[in-house]
């Protein structure tokens, strides 16, 4: 049994976390194998890549990896005792999302397909949209409309997005030093978090209690009678966290690979084009496979995945690959270094949506390395419900609409200053409304 | 065909039951549980969809030996 080798660029790697942490993940792998380590923050960071060390971190029981403790910027947005401050048990027990069954599907994908509606309903003929601005503001709309209720969603405006937006920049990886560090980040988060509070205690005063098949989690929330304001901000902030800045983020990714690559965007559209020739319903069609449409969701995700580094710290002492970890320590899994692994996605850098095609199926046989939604125990609850949601936000967006870069196809990229990855600004594309073929 | 259910993955989501009920069970709070581990071809369809939609990819699907 060995010590994990400890990565170049040393002693302490919070700064390059901060900045470039794919190319940290990237060296670790490079430099000391699929186990390496970095420090952040002073403490050891055992990281891991490749389906081998991959297949232990997912498998490993809540007992032995947790996740308490690994994710310390996201306390002061949950606010105390949500989620990652609680139990394993207590955490087992409320992923059992009941909003997330298959027989609510149907449902939400005609709730969602009337929300992109909605957003679209303002455009002039042709226009242009600040991708972060518009995708975030859409699935604010369509996460509290499928996860909290209808009558919630319609007391919501465009300021909730904006605060959550807020939120989510308050991931500063300077948390891992001091969650309540005095960084402007920091404040506008707290500050953000107290208005949110204020949002939904507006929102509970102007409640009746509603008749039994009108009441939504809010109504059904306020008639427990138990919880305030705050605590129930908090389980709304924690229950659409998860969903919102992901999808947000691969839908303007998958819009942007397309507008890059103009062949496979003709393919998809062609694609939609059939598909609803006949006229049937998004909220049908959802549900169904598209196939080319889905394999382009599948590479914007492997390419550009939303979360890019997992984090556990280790209860006990652990051993993977020969290398001894102690217990206390952290324990890291890079999603976006083992998705590029060569050996198991040839040519990994190019958008090749075909590699999801039978017989390839890329996605299926390396199942602990193809990890945008993580994989095993833990792997994302909401992945269906995202890839839904994400059928239906395109059968809408490119039925009606055609999109166009506006600026240099290069120029998008992810912001990585954060803990929470999102779209660095500028990134503006155009829209045009689509003239009758023929 | 063959089916079994990978206990260590398992989390008790209970989609497998929704697509499959003739094959799976899950109980309340519980793991889930193989009816039936050589279902008929015409199950094929449902099967297939249960191993798609497990959140935790803990279904395994063998071709009959």
């Amino acid at each position: 049994m060995t010590q994990p080798r400890l990565v170049s660029g040393g002693p302490d790697h919070l700064e390059e976390l901060r900045a470039d942490p794919i190319g940290l993940m990237r060296r670790v792998r490079e430099e000391c194998g699929a186990v390496g380590e970095f420090r952040l923050a002073g403490r050891p960071v055992v990281l891991l890549s490749g389906a081998e060390a991959n297949e232990f971190f997912f498998r490993a029981p809540d007992e032995e990896l947790d996740q308490a403790g690994a994710y310390p910027f996201m306390t002061p947005i949950f606010g105390e005792g949500v989620v990652f401050d609680a139990t394993p048990e207590q955490r087992r027990e409320a992923l059992h999302n009941q909003a997330l069954k298959g027989s609510y599907l149907k449902g939400h994908a005609a709730t969602i397909a009337a929300e992109v509606d909605r957003m679209v309903a303002g455009w002039e003929s042709e226009g242009e949209i600040d991708l972060l601005d518009w995708f975030a503001e859409l699935t604010i709309y369509t996460s509290s409309a499928c996860l909290i209720g209808r009558r919630f969603r319609e007391q919501l405006d465009r300021r909730f997005a904006e605060l959550y937006h807020d939120l989510e920049r308050g991931t500063d990886a300077i948390a891992y030093v001091d969650p309540y560090a005095d960084i402007d980040s920091f404040r506008r988060r707290d500050a953000a978090r107290v208005q949110l509070v204020g949002l939904v205690e507006e929102i509970m005063a102007t409640r009746t209690a509603p008749a039994r098949e009108d009441r939504d989690l809010l109504d059904v929330l306020m008639s427990l009678g138990r919880f305030s304001a705050d605590q129930i901000t908090g389980m709304f902030i924690s229950m659409m966290f998860a969903g919102h800045h992901t999808t947000s983020g691969t839908a303007a990714w998958t819009l942007i690979e397309l507008l890059r690559h103009p062949e496979i965007m003709r393919a998809v559209v062609a694609e939609l084009d059939e598909l609803y020739a006949d006229g049937s319903e998004v909220s049908f069609q959802a549900l169904r496979e598209i196939p080319l449409l889905e394999s382009a969701v599948k590479e914007a995700l492997r390419l550009h995945p939303p979360l890019i580094l997992l984090l556990r710290v280790a209860r006990s002492e652990q051993r993977v690959l020969g290398h001894r970890i102690p217990e206390g320590t952290m324990v890291g899994c890079s999603l976006a270094v083992s998705n590029r692994i060569a050996e198991d996605f040839p040519d990994p850098d190019a958008f090749d949506p075909s590699r999801y095609a039978k017989p390839r199926e890329e996605d299926l046989l390396h199942r602990w390395t193809w990890v945008p939604f993580g994989a095993g125990r833990h792997r994302c609850v909401g992945a269906n419900f995202a890839m839904i949601q994400l059928k239906a936000i395109f059968s809408v967006l490119l039925r009606d609409w055609e999109f166009a870069l506006a600026q240099d196809p290069a120029s998008y990229r992810d912001d990585h200053s954060k803990m929470v990855v999102q779209l660095a600004r500028p990134c503006r594309v155009t829209y045009r409304r689509r003239r009758p073929c023929g | 065909m063959r089916v079994s259910v990978d206990l260590d993955l398992c989390q008790g989501h209970a989609m497998c039951e929704l697509e499959a009920p003739e094959v799976f069970e899950v109980p309340r709070k519980g793991k889930a549980r193989v009816l039936d581990p050589r279902p008929p071809e015409t199950l094929r369809d449902r099967v297939e969809a249960a191993v798609r939609y497990c959140p935790t990819q803990a279904i395994l699907l063998k071709p009959k030996e």
